[in-house]
């Protein structure tokens, strides 16, 4: 059979329960037939218990925080202690000499931030220069992390200082001291990220990327009959995961082993062998478990190139896990924003123009973009776009969750629901007018729209500002959009052996997500087990390749994938155990543990009986992931994405003391989609996730630097405010199936569709409670009385 | 100098300890487990890197997110802020000596019914907390439940889940009390 050899089939699209209809799709020949609603499944669209819930409850889920082998040692990193300087010498004669010491490294370049276009703008040096406080510079590799500690102190570094910028508005003033000396790239990594490549750059500032523009933005505003402004800024916000970025290095002569804390085994592997000129089939990288990501952990970064150059001059294997500061620091952060957005409407609500004026702050990093919100969530004819990544002294971003969408949602549905006051618009009847896109992504929301308003109780919504007391209420709505993205290049594979033990692989990785769950829950059905029948194997460089654990994209590629996987093994046991039954191969269905006829249960098998009586002794299917019926709107490399996006809608009640400027979020009701849902429950517990960080980042998170010294002041866990027990809000999670008909399960993601609109659901709410407006991240109660007085 | 006079009465007899590593013996999970540490260890160091232990987690290194949290003679604490020569003649449960004979504890069945974890890295810390309030107090409150993990740090944003399965636990537990 042809991989191009392709057939009509129609196959059901639309909100099951709503509007379900029968579409035509080119699908590629050998596809397994389509699934009906989850209702009529027996396995998926079930809450099956999370597979390794067990082994976290009892302690026994292996981290790479836990690894422990014999002989390893503990490394610690001496970072800079200045923002900006040359490095004239390293002296680490002492720290060698210190007892306990295996070994020191020096760092020879330096990943994850921009790198100059042509690197004869700077003078050749003997190290890279420091750019940030906290920038690692060497390793030292000890027999315990007390002793490694000790040896630090003992390195010499000599610095030679250069003048620095930390503040986002010193840094865009011409002549502020450059972080670059020139024009610079960020690369994508494996993972993702990266900017637009040849860009120019003056100064701090790289750019404009005008991407999205189009029609006459003046010409647009002409025709406009009403026009809102506004500065809306967004603060530096740390990832914080629980397990900080971390590897242990087991550096051999035959295999370097790279046990990691990682959201893409397959980046730890791939940018390892590009460093150590390794063939990559010489590194294997794993992970059992990640304790947390969110966007920040991706390839082998400074942290694991220094662990693998001490094991393998040590000879040992490393442990090199940063601290609570360091993981705040130098590993990644969502840049912050200032975006001056102007929009026009005619009076019925339809938009004219969008003017997006934007800067991002990503420390040392490009790629602080504020995502495609402005321009591709509603149509308008007139947009105009121009982004500028402004460089500082200052660690570098990171992809996170819904990186630039997160802050541009922020201001665009703000905007919006500022539009929408100004024409005297309910602003659920405002989205109604203006989301009009021929996209699953826009026929999801008019829905969810409808779910939220009844669930939070929209019509009993008040003129903004009614509370005549100083405590104010009010309830906002903000809609959410992600791509829909499929990562090419994956592959599942099944084993069966014939005792009916199933086995399922794939190099993805669970990193809290539930992917080990719905995995097994796909191969399940499709072979009538039930999920705790498949034993799941994941997070191993080893395995048949698998989709980086970010952009929302494993779900939506993985169980494809698997599905398919496991399809063919089902029949090609069927096609083995049919002379058994006396019954032709295509009728025969897996069910219940059994093999049987259909529509005749007493002509069955059990499932292992039926194995072992056809006499196999092992079955190993192998399928990828295969295109989308209706093909992608763009292709980057191993990212597709689709036409249709992910939708989401969110509404928030929230309460605002003006007299000290404190607001509590007391409710919040979060209707979403995301393709089929394999398993409910853990799709509940994205959005729960989604939503919570969402108010963190509202309302109290805030990378403070000394503008002196480029120090953070709240590098640590109890000055860098996060949402705890105490402020986590009422949270009400509502999902709707939507069939989509473009792969053989038509799964989608949630993590980021589910963290994007929560921040501006809860400033319109605010503006519905004082009405006025909070521009600035975080409503802290310093920028919400700053927002209460102003005007 | 005796660092004894800082422990309750009848703990003097322990004596001086330091500053050289030596054998320190700890009373972990109804086991008496002994191990070279010196002064400066903490309870957390000694459980995972001398004990092997590691389902008890370091989030902070400064007590502010509570994924370290074991039992010490019952009540939480958390162990990195607690130096492992001070647990001597003290009963210490980790998240490995939960559950009896391989029986789940209530809270940590509970956890898995409602999903009360994502990445897991704080859940040990959090099952600690959670348990030890449904021992103490099985008519505890969404408040009571705020409460035990106000100080516990969970990045992933499993709350609501937590307050379910606390709850639901120690519903759970109190029906067990009345049979």
């Amino acid at each position: 059979m042809s991989a191009d050899a392709f057939e009509q089939r129609s196959l059901s699209a639309g909100i099951v329960g709503a509007a379900v209809k029968q579409v035509t799709r080119k699908v590629p020949q050998g596809e397994p037939p389509p699934w009906p609603a989850n209702a009529e499944l027996q396995v998926v669209g079930k809450d099956v218990p999370r597979m390794d819930a067990l082994d976290k409850v009892t302690g026994r889920a292996r981290y790479t925080f836990d690894v422990q082998l014999p002989g390893m040692l503990y490394a610690r990193t001496l970072n800079s202690t200045l923002p900006h300087a040359r490095i004239k010498s390293i002296d680490t004669s002492r720290a060698e000499k210190h007892p306990g010491v295996r070994a020191v490294h020096v760092l020879d370049r330096l990943l994850m931030a921009a790198e100059l276009r042509d690197p004869g703008d700077e003078a050749r040096e003997p190290y890279p220069i420091v750019r940030f406080t906290g920038q690692p510079i060497a390793a030292v590799a000890a027999t315990s992390a007390r002793a490694a500690e000790a040896a630090l102190a003992l390195i010499r570094v000599e610095y030679e200082p250069m003048p620095h910028v930390t503040e986002f508005e010193a840094a865009i003033d011409p002549g502020s001291p450059p972080v670059f000396p020139g024009p610079t790239e960020q690369q994508a990594t494996a993972g993702g990220g990266g900017a637009a490549k040849g860009l120019p750059q003056k100064g701090n500032l790289r750019g404009p990327s005008k991407g999205g523009s189009r029609g006459e933005i003046e010409r647009g505003f002409k025709e406009a009959d009403v026009v809102v402004e506004g500065e809306y800024r967004t603060q530096v916000q740390t990832h914080t995961p629980l397990e900080p970025h971390g590897v242990v290095a087991d550096w051999r002569d035959e295999e370097l082993t790279i046990y990691a804390s990682t959201q893409h085994v397959m980046s730890v592997r791939d940018e390892a062998a590009e460093i150590f000129k390794l063939p990559k089939e010489k590194i294997r990288a794993i992970s059992d478990y990640t304790g947390g990501g969110f966007g920040a952990k991706y390839g082998i970064g400074n942290y694991g190139t220094l662990a693998i150059h001490l094991s393998r001059k040590a000879r040992a294997p490393v442990r090199l896990v940063l601290d609570r500061r360091e993981e705040h620091v130098s590993v990644g952060n969502r840049p912050s924003t200032l975006q001056r957005l102007k929009i026009g409407a005619k009076r019925d609500g339809s938009l004219t123009a969008i003017e997006l004026h934007s800067f991002g702050t990503g420390g040392v990093a490009a790629g602080a973009g504020v995502g495609m919100c402005h321009h591709s969530m509603y149509p308008c004819p007139n947009v105009s776009i121009e982004h500028y990544d402004v460089f500082t002294n200052a660690g570098p971003c990171a992809a996170f969750r819904g990186p630039g969408q997160t802050q541009g949602i922020f201001a665009f549905e703000q905007a919006i629901d500022a539009v929408a006051a100004r024409l005297g618009i309910d602003p659920v009847a405002m989205r109604d007018k203006i989301d009009t896109r021929d996209a699953d992504d826009v026929r999801a929301r008019a829905a969810e729209r409808r779910i939220g308003a009844e669930k939070i109780g929209w019509s009993r919504r008040r003129a903004p500002g009614s509370d005549a007391g100083p405590i104010k209420r009010g309830i906002g709505m903000a809609q959410s959009m992600w791509p829909y993205i499929v990562n090419s290049y994956t592959t599942c594979e099944i084993r069966i052996a014939g005792d009916g033990t199933v086995e399922a692989f794939c190099g993805t990785q669970d990193i809290g997500t539930g992917t080990r769950t719905v995995f097994a829950q796909v191969v399940a059905e499709e072979l009538g087990l039930r999920a705790e029948d498949v034993r799941v194997h994941v997070g191993d460089s080893r395995f048949p390749p698998g989709p980086p654990s970010g952009g929302s994209r494993v779900t939506s590629s993985l169980t494809p994938a698997a599905r398919n996987a496991a399809h063919a093994a089902a029949r090609d046991i069927a096609s083995r155990v049919a002379p058994l039954l006396k019954a032709p191969p295509d009728e025969l269905i897996f069910k219940n543990g059994r093999i049987e006829r259909r529509g005749d249960s007493k002509t069955s098998l059990g499932f292992a009986e039926a194995l072992r009586r056809a006499g196999i002794e092992t079955l190993v299917h192998r399928a990828d992931r295969r295109d989308d019926y209706e093909g992608y709107a763009r292709k980057a490399g191993e990212l597709n994405i689709s036409p249709h996006a992910i939708g989401g809608v969110q509404f928030a009640e929230v309460c605002v003391d003006t007299q000290t400027g404190a607001v509590k979020v007391e409710r919040v009701v979060a209707v979403h989609d995301c393709g089929r849902p394999i398993n409910p429950k853990l799709v509940e517990s994205q959005i729960l996730g989604g939503v919570t960080q969402g108010v963190s980042y509202a309302l109290y998170e805030d990378r403070r630097l000394d503008a002196a010294t480029g120090v953070q002041l709240n590098a640590n866990i109890d000055q860098y405010k996060i949402v705890g027990s105490r402020e986590t809000p009422q949270i009400e999670v509502h999902l709707i199936e939507l069939l989509g008909g473009q792969s053989s399960t038509d799964a989608r993601g949630v993590a980021e569709p589910a963290n994007v609109a929560t921040a501006a659901a809860i400033a319109n709410a605010f503006f519905n409670a004082t009405g006025k407006r909070i521009y600035t991240l975080p409503m802290t109660p310093a920028n919400v009385l700053a927002a209460l007085r102003a005007e | 100098m005796s660092v004894a006079t800082q422990h309750p009465p009848g703990r003097e007899q322990l004596g001086t300890f330091g500053p050289e590593p030596q054998p320190l013996s700890l009373l972990v999970n109804g086991e008496v487990r002994t191990a070279l540490a010196d002064p400066a260890t903490t309870l957390v160091e000694f459980l995972r890197d001398a004990l092997g232990l590691t389902g008890t987690k370091i989030g902070c290194d400064r007590g502010a997110c509570s994924a370290c949290t074991v039992w010490i003679d019952g009540e939480v604490a958390a162990s990195c802020m607690t130096l492992a020569l001070d647990a001597r003649e003290r009963n210490i449960t980790t998240i490995e000596g939960l559950s009896r004979e391989g029986e789940l504890h209530p809270v940590q069945q509970a956890f898995i019914d409602h999903d009360a974890l994502q990445c897991g890295f704080c859940t040990p810390g959090m099952v600690m907390s959670c348990a030890q309030l449904v021992n103490r107090n099985p008519d505890c409150t969404l408040d009571d439940v705020k409460t035990a993990i106000s100080g516990h740090l969970c990045r992933c944003g499993t709350y609501p889940n937590i307050f379910k399965a606390t709850l639901a636990a120690a519903a759970a537990s109190r029906k067990g009390q009345a049979k």
